[in-house]
């Protein structure tokens, strides 16, 4: 507790004693008084995006959230650089749960697969299915919540009511049709998946993006931008959505994780990817049957999942900083 | 209801420990010198929920089937190795293997105390029947002459004319054409009598059946849907299957893994099937609780005529290539555990009749080569589209099927290097849509399990020309003939002599592709004894005692 | 406020049709003939199908089959499964457990969801805060099935804590282990949010106030950050509790419990079309319920929002 304590007392002191005043008149000695004067005059104002990007480059969480990101990428694209077995084959039941083996550090699946191999070329189809249902919820959902949040009204009535229809219905029964109209049927892969998560996950996001707005809207400086005479949307896009966007980004984040497991699910369920599809989800599915005697084949796919949502929420957290002015003012 | 399951707890608990008789439950005495066991303990087994009211025709699911079994005896029953006894009829006689004439034992009753007559076995078969009962397991009676009118669609008809009571222990019936393993069949649940109630209300009686097996509804009610059964003996039960226990409650159980998880730790006193993905711990779990018995039930594919590329003489040896590209063995071994055995024929190893080498049995053993250049000599006649990829489809929603389809898939993809691929079928229903219409896409997996001991079970349902289960669309005039001339055999002996004929042409043609028999996997907790699996991989439960 | 909720209730007549309508015309869409799944492996003959179909009128369009139903519901008839038994039974024997199992679940990822949010909010960095994210993380990752298999293993059966099923009275102490799995992932979200929140308005002006005025720490966080901080964990709480209801399908599995999301599996399974849209109607209406008392705390949470 005394930790804590110093921590806010330092927050608040930095505010009161050293620089009372540092926020509205600029250090003279330091700052040449026309360099200052002609920013405000000349150069484009400051956007809140602007900022961001540039605290955000100067935190180490978000650094390194970026090189584990590329390198995830790069594993995706590149599956052939870190592996020799080429995709889908060399599975031996004779290699059955086998350890590691030399050229096969990581040992075998139940199937006789090498585990190594699965997960480097499982690393495409994971990802794209956790990155691109989460963009879909996130544009879907988000855009979804902001209007029913901001507007209130008819308009949250009608846009709530369906997000709860959509809600409360069941992912199987969804994906299980959605999988069997005829397009689908025909080109059943990762993109079938992503369309059935986000059209059953949107919901999710939009009310969390529906109560984020709701919150900041009645916030003095939206009102202050409205009595300038900023339109509605323009209030609603410049204003209100970057100050709503914190429990968006986590949500968002801790999604992309469950959608890559939820492909695994599906797979369980029978509407997953194909079986011929290399996937985390597939081979943790898999790892299920041999769980007590060969607990390392769900080991390691499920060690690269982790390791991706954690890239993946450092990041959000360095952005979610980076976006807080009020985290930005030390 | 609260209250008699934690006595049986508590009744299994003293018994267990202290070696005390039972404090709740049924009556009877302690006979430990006569059974080795406790004969008053309530004996807990996996269950799955029955899909329909408990009436005998109307139960095609071994949920359902397995308190049937236990509440109701029919003419014969099948002991622990298939061998066909007589239970309620007295005698069932015939000279030609189409008329039989049937006698009932003096003295039989229902648990309501009503006499079981000719007329309950008559009244019940018309039911089952009648087209306008629609009863699942219909066809049971295709063999009795009139089956044709009373089954049609709209037909009106509420009785076969091959059915004629004599008198109240005596009746006779009469089939369309003669078929010596008829009687065999007359132990399927199908087959059972019905006191005359049960056909006033069928849905009330199916929720509280009554019937004249070793076992009883324990009360009204004993049926808690989706959660158990508590079957009680029946005190006027005589018969090969007099009940060494207390009872039988059924748990019903949503999938085996959690079974195993409650067997593991006593909350669980038998289970029948071992998961798959415990395959590899039971035997260590359990130890001498543990039993591999093989039962008549196998695992096939089969591969529809109408795909482009399995048709005709280039088709036939690319099946003949794709069933020796399977390493059955290492599949069994590796997979299973060695919990299958590796297929030989069509049928299963313990019914009578069973062959091990037929001529053609060659062609399920895993030979590369040959199945290489089986593989590049159809490619020659004609060659394989490959636009259309072999797949093997599987139902996901029950069963564990993934696994070893994809070891099997590996197989023939390491052997022959063709594109295969297992197919995941979302629900049972649209696998068997799809089958039923003529629609697949690809190969099918399917399993047989034997309704009563009989090739013929094995055979006709599935290979006779527009039989119901003909996934393969198969048709081949010597195999049906050859079926014919076994079921018209004097004998069984020599019908089953026939039957075996019929499944050269099959093991030339392969329609579809045997893989392993099924093993019964099961274990039993601390609790009991004389745990026994039969012939259909089935524990006999009336034998079970407590410890 | 009267006029705002009474409003919302008028609201739930559009979405019971469009839902119905949504779910019956999903169910109908289904592939493969209902009566396959009714006749099993063997078949059924022909007469037997045509006399299945007309029972449960699978050979209505999709237009008379979706009016009987709502005909039926009008006149408190839900009709009956593909096994014959009502569904009002079928809902009344399943809804109570699920009930039960929903909402400790729900207690649970509130609770410690909250507290170790809260904490981690407040020492960001710290080892403690680090120590939750690896937590979250492996809750995240691993999916529910292994995860509850583990520890239905490990607390059931190894170390014999609990019974490693729940039997059919359900109690709440067989329960709490199948809560606790229901509400890990949801865990993972509240504690995520909360930490968040927290971070968003520890620095807010009014905290500094407070400060500054010489409140307790503790009136201060509790009060003051946490109460503001609570309206996205609210949003996602309110919103899970549907979740939670109809999406159980493999913890109940996992631990045999005899609930709405196995049901609900089942009859999707078969086709059943009548049970699924019963239970799923029953699903929304609680969900809307539970989001219209969340709409109703954002005003208690946040006064500065008002509803009309």
């Amino acid at each position: 507790m005394p930790e804590l304590d110093n921590n806010l007392k330092t927050a608040g002191r930095v505010k009161t004693s050293a620089y009372p005043i540092e926020h509205f008149v600029a250090d003279i000695d330091e700052t040449p008084v026309r360099a200052t004067d002609s920013a405000t005059a000349e150069g484009a104002p400051s956007s809140l995006w602007r900022e961001a990007w540039r605290s955000l480059r100067r935190q180490p969480l978000f650094l390194i959230s970026a090189v584990l990101i590329l390198a995830i990428l790069v594993v995706a694209l590149f599956p052939g650089l870190f592996t020799n077995e080429p995709p889908n084959s060399n599975c031996l039941l004779a290699n059955s749960d086998g350890g590691p083996a030399p050229g096969h550090p990581l040992g075998f699946t139940q199937q006789g697969c090498d585990i190594l191999s699965r997960v480097v070329h499982g690393t495409q189809s994971s990802l794209t299915v956790g990155l691109f249902a989460t963009l879909g919820v996130l544009v879907i959902g988000g855009l979804i919540g902001a209007l029913a949040g901001f507007f209130g009204g008819w308009v949250d009535a009608i846009l709530a009511r369906v997000g709860d229809i959509f809600f409360a219905l069941p992912l199987i029964l969804g994906a299980i049709v959605v999988v069997q109209l005829p397009f689908f049927q025909q080109n059943r892969n990762v993109w079938t998946l992503v369309v059935i998560l986000v059209s059953f996950g949107w919901p999710q996001i939009a009310r969390i993006t529906r109560a984020a707005v709701i919150e900041v809207r009645n916030a003095d400086f939206v009102m202050a931008a409205r009595s300038l005479g900023v339109s509605p949307m323009s209030a609603l896009i410049k204003h209100v959505i970057p100050n709503a966007l914190a429990p968006v980004i986590v949500i968002a984040t801790i999604s992309l994780g469950t959608f890559i497991v939820a492909e695994s699910t599906l797979s369980f369920l029978g509407i997953g990817l194909p079986p011929d599809v290399m996937s985390w989800g597939n081979d943790i599915f898999s790892a299920k049957s041999s769980l007590r005697s060969n607990p390392s084949a769900i080991f390691w796919p499920g060690l690269a999942l982790s390791l991706t949502v954690l890239s993946f929420i450092m990041l959000g957290d360095a952005l979610r900083d980076a976006l807080d002015p009020k985290a930005r003012k030390r | 209801m609260r209250f008699t399951r934690n006595s049986r707890i508590l009744s299994v608990a003293a018994v267990a420990v202290f070696a005390l008789s039972a404090c709740g439950g049924g009556g009877g005495s302690t006979d430990e010198a006569a059974t080795g066991g406790n004969t008053d303990a309530v004996i807990v087994v996996d269950g799955s929920e029955p899909q329909n009211p408990l009436i005998p025709t109307s139960t095609n699911e071994v949920g359902g089937g397995a308190v049937l079994d236990l509440i109701f005896a029919g003419l014969v029953s099948y002991d622990a190795d298939g061998k066909v006894q007589n239970e309620v009829a007295e005698s069932i006689e015939t000279e030609d293997a189409q008329n039989y004439t049937i006698t009932l034992k003096e003295g039989m009753t229902f648990t309501n105390g009503d006499p079981v007559t000719a007329s309950s076995f008559v009244d019940a078969w018309n039911y089952g029947a009648a087209a306008k009962n629609a009863q699942l397991s219909s066809y049971f009676f295709e063999s009795i002459e009139g089956y044709a009118e009373a089954s049609a669609e709209g037909s009106t008809v509420t009785e076969m004319s091959g059915l004629k009571v004599v008198d109240d222990k005596t009746f006779t019936v009469a089939l369309s054409q003669p078929e010596s393993d008829w009687p065999q069949r007359l132990g399927y649940s199908a087959f059972y009598p019905l006191p005359a109630d049960a056909l006033k209300d069928p849905k009330a009686f199916g929720e509280n059946p009554v019937g004249n097996g070793p076992y009883k509804f324990a009360a009204e009610g004993a049926w808690k849907h989706n959660e158990q059964i508590e079957l009680v003996p029946n005190e006027d039960y005589e018969g090969p299957q007099e009940p060494k226990n207390g009872g039988i409650t059924f748990k019903i159980y949503q999938n085996d893994t959690t079974a195993y998880q409650d067997l593991i730790s006593d909350n669980l006193d038998v289970l029948k099937t071992i998961p798959t993905s415990d395959i590899k711990n039971f035997k260590n779990d359990l130890g001498e609780r543990s039993i591999e018995s093989p039962y008549a039930g196998n695992q096939t594919i089969a591969v529809p005529y109408y795909l482009k590329n399995w048709d005709g003489e280039a088709g036939k040896l690319r099946r003949q290539a794709l069933s020796m590209a399977i390493n059955r063995d290492e599949i069994t071994e590796v997979i299973f555990n060695g919990g299958r055995e590796p297929a030989k024929e069509f049928t299963a190893p313990v019914l009578p009749g069973f062959e091990e080498d037929l001529p053609g049995s060659e062609n399920l053993e895993y030979n590369p080569e040959k199945a290489k250049e089986l593989w590049a000599e159809a490619e020659k006649l004609e060659p394989y589209d490959a636009s259309e990829p072999l797949t093997i489809g599987y139902n996901a929603d029950k069963g564990d099927h993934k696994t070893w389809v994809e070891a099997l898939v590996n197989s023939v993809k390491n052997t022959l290097g063709i594109e295969i691929t297992g197919k995941p079928y979302a629900t049972f229903k649209e696998a068997r849509t799809e089958a039923t219409e003529q629609t697949l896409t690809g190969a099918i997996r399917s399993g047989w399990q034997a309704d009563y001991p009989s090739l013929y079970n094995f055979l006709g349902p599935i290979y006779a020309t527009g039989a119901g289960s003909n996934d393969s669309v198969y048709t081949n005039e010597e195999f049906d003939k050859a079926l014919k001339e076994g079921l018209a055999a004097e004998s069984v002996e020599e019908g089953n002599k026939a039957m075996n004929e019929a499944q050269e042409t099959l093991l030339e043609d392969l329609p579809a592709i045997p893989l392993w028999y099924q093993v019964a996997q099961g274990g039993w907790s601390n609790n009991v004894d004389n745990v026994e699996f039969g012939w259909n991989g089935v524990p006999l439960y009336h034998a079970i005692t407590g410890k | 406020m009267t006029w705002y909720v009474s409003r919302r209730f008028l609201q739930l007549i559009p979405v019971f049709l469009g839902a119905t309508l949504l779910v019956y015309f999903l169910v109908f869409s289904l592939p493969g003939d209902a009566t396959a799944a009714i006749c099993g492996e063997r078949g059924c003959t022909p007469a037997v199908v045509t006399a299945l179909r007309e029972q449960y009128n699978l050979d209505e369009p999709f237009w008379i089959q979706y009016l009987l139903y709502l005909k039926g519901v009008l006149t408190f008839d839900l009709g009956t499964n593909f096994s014959g038994r009502p569904i009002a039974v079928i809902i009344a024997e399943v809804f109570p457990t699920t009930a039960k199992l929903a909402v400790m679940a729900l207690i649970f990822e509130a609770i410690f969801g909250i507290v170790f949010g809260l904490i981690a909010g407040l020492r960001k960095g710290k080892l403690f805060d680090s120590t939750v994210l690896v937590l979250s993380l492996v809750v995240i990752a691993v999916p529910i099935f292994v995860l509850g298999f583990l520890m239905q293993f490990l607390i059931g059966v190894k170390l014999g804590w609990t019974n490693p099923t729940v039997s059919g009275d359900a109690t709440v102490s067989e329960l709490i282990l199948p809560a606790v799995v229901l509400g890990l992932v949801s865990f993972a979200y509240v504690l995520r949010l909360t930490r968040t929140s927290i971070l968003e308005n520890v620095k807010a002006d009014y905290v500094r106030t407070a400060t500054a005025k010489g409140l307790s720490r503790k009136r201060v966080v509790v009060v003051h950050i946490l109460r503001n901080s609570m309206i996205p964990v609210v949003t996602f709480l309110g919103a899970d509790l549907g979740t939670l209801m109809g999406g159980a399908i493999v913890t109940e599995g996992i631990f045999n419990v005899n609930g709405v999301g196995l049901t609900l599996y089942r009859a999707v399974l078969n086709g059943d079309g009548p049970t699924v849209v019963s239970i799923v109607t029953f699903l929304i209406l609680i969900f809307c319920l539970a989001n219209l008392l969340v709409d109703l705390l954002y005003a208690w949470l946040d006064p500065r929002i008002r509803y009309a």
